[in-house]
């Protein structure tokens, strides 16, 4: 992978403290708050294309910087693909492969997360396992939710029941559809070093 | 000359076995009421968290549990501690326990193991995280969270 220069507003920050409070892009945040705030993120720039129902969508706070979604252009990627397929790198032709196949279902260019978008985590020592869970899971519901509301917009079926459906007939048409959501809507999570609140340094 | 000599000394009869198969039957019946099968015991108490986005896992085969919370016996303190099969443990006896259970897998199995924790929701992360850092050492880097089932919020 090429190394990506990291803008600002690429990364959203969730940490949690000693308190089991949650500080959310140097906000203040409840746990019921932070799904929403997650989805901003992933939507932000990417709105008006795969939402029809959806042109104008009201961010929480418009102070904040979002990740720049790109276009991803059907022309641009058999140019790509050639030259992988030229450069003997088959691993990156597929990638493209796959991108292909995800613009071929959606009917139309889509537009994608920068590499160096990502949702991170970072927990005190002290932060209670509870909070933490807590946090995961409604960051995997925001993911969960977009890719369910694409899914349906264009497949006229959840994402989650094609996930189910996948997982017992190993259909590959299922699977182009699953990887076709998964582009648009990566779950990407990283989780720092725990901070130690108690041992001095904060 | 006794007219009543015995001319043959008298055999002692077989000892009878009519009642062996009652006696084995006794010892089976004996050792099957009094064996406990050995199970996973949890020793600590675990009162898991709520969570939306849960999945049931079908091959549980390949699950391994850790389990982490205050001990069930009052007597070992209050204090989270680690349970691996059905001991306490330290944080350092992590690594080799993975890989003992890697081989109690078949062999094409091994890279496929689970972890999954069952963790007390009240636990502070300072465990949680020194058992993931361990586990990533011992590269079993599928790890689950067990969790009760709720619906999602708005």
């Amino acid at each position: 992978m090429e190394q990506q220069e990291v803008r600002e507003g690429d990364v959203f920050n969730v940490r949690t403290n000693f308190r089991d409070e949650l500080l959310v892009e140097s906000e203040v945040l409840s746990v019921q708050q932070l799904k929403d705030g997650a989805k901003d993120f992933l939507i932000a720039t990417g709105t008006g294309l795969l939402h029809p129902e959806r042109p104008n969508v009201t961010l929480r706070d418009d102070n904040l910087k979002y990740p720049e979604r790109q276009w991803v252009r059907k022309t641009e990627l058999i140019v790509l693909e050639q030259s992988y397929i030229a450069a003997g790198q088959m691993k990156g032709a597929e990638r493209v492969r796959e991108k292909l196949t995800a613009i071929a279902l959606f009917g139309g260019d889509y537009r994608e997360l920068p590499g160096s978008a990502l949702i991170s985590l970072q927990t005190d020592r002290n932060t209670s396992y509870n909070l933490y869970l807590q946090v995961q899971n409604e960051l995997e519901a925001a993911v969960n939710e977009l890719r369910d509301e694409l899914s349906l917009a264009k497949f006229n079926e959840s994402y989650a029941s094609l996930e189910e459906r996948y997982g017992r007939s190993k259909e590959s048409s299922l699977l182009d559809k699953i990887k076709a959501v998964r582009l648009v809507y990566p779950q990407r999570i990283s989780e720092a070093e725990p901070r130690d609140a108690s041992q001095g340094y904060y | 000359m006794s007219k009543f000599k015995k001319n043959k000394k008298r055999e002692s009869g077989a000892i009878s076995t009519a009642s062996l198969p009652d006696i084995v039957f006794m010892l089976l019946f004996f050792f099957m009421v009094a064996t406990v099968l050995r199970t996973e015991e949890e020793m600590v108490r675990v009162i898991r968290p709520e969570a939306s986005e849960i999945y049931k896992i079908e091959k549980k085969h390949l699950i391994r549990y850790v389990n982490i919370g205050p001990p069930q016996d009052k007597r070992y303190g209050t204090e989270p501690v680690i349970q691996l099969n059905d001991q306490f443990a330290d944080v350092v006896q992590i690594r080799e326990w993975v890989e003992n259970e890697r081989l109690t897998l078949a062999e094409a199995e091994q890279t496929k193991m689970w972890v999954s924790m069952k963790v007390d929701q009240d636990t502070k992360m300072g465990v949680v995280t020194d058992v993931k850092q361990e586990l990533r050492k011992a590269s079993a880097l599928k790890v689950l969270y067990s969790a009760n089932s709720r619906e999602r919020t708005n």
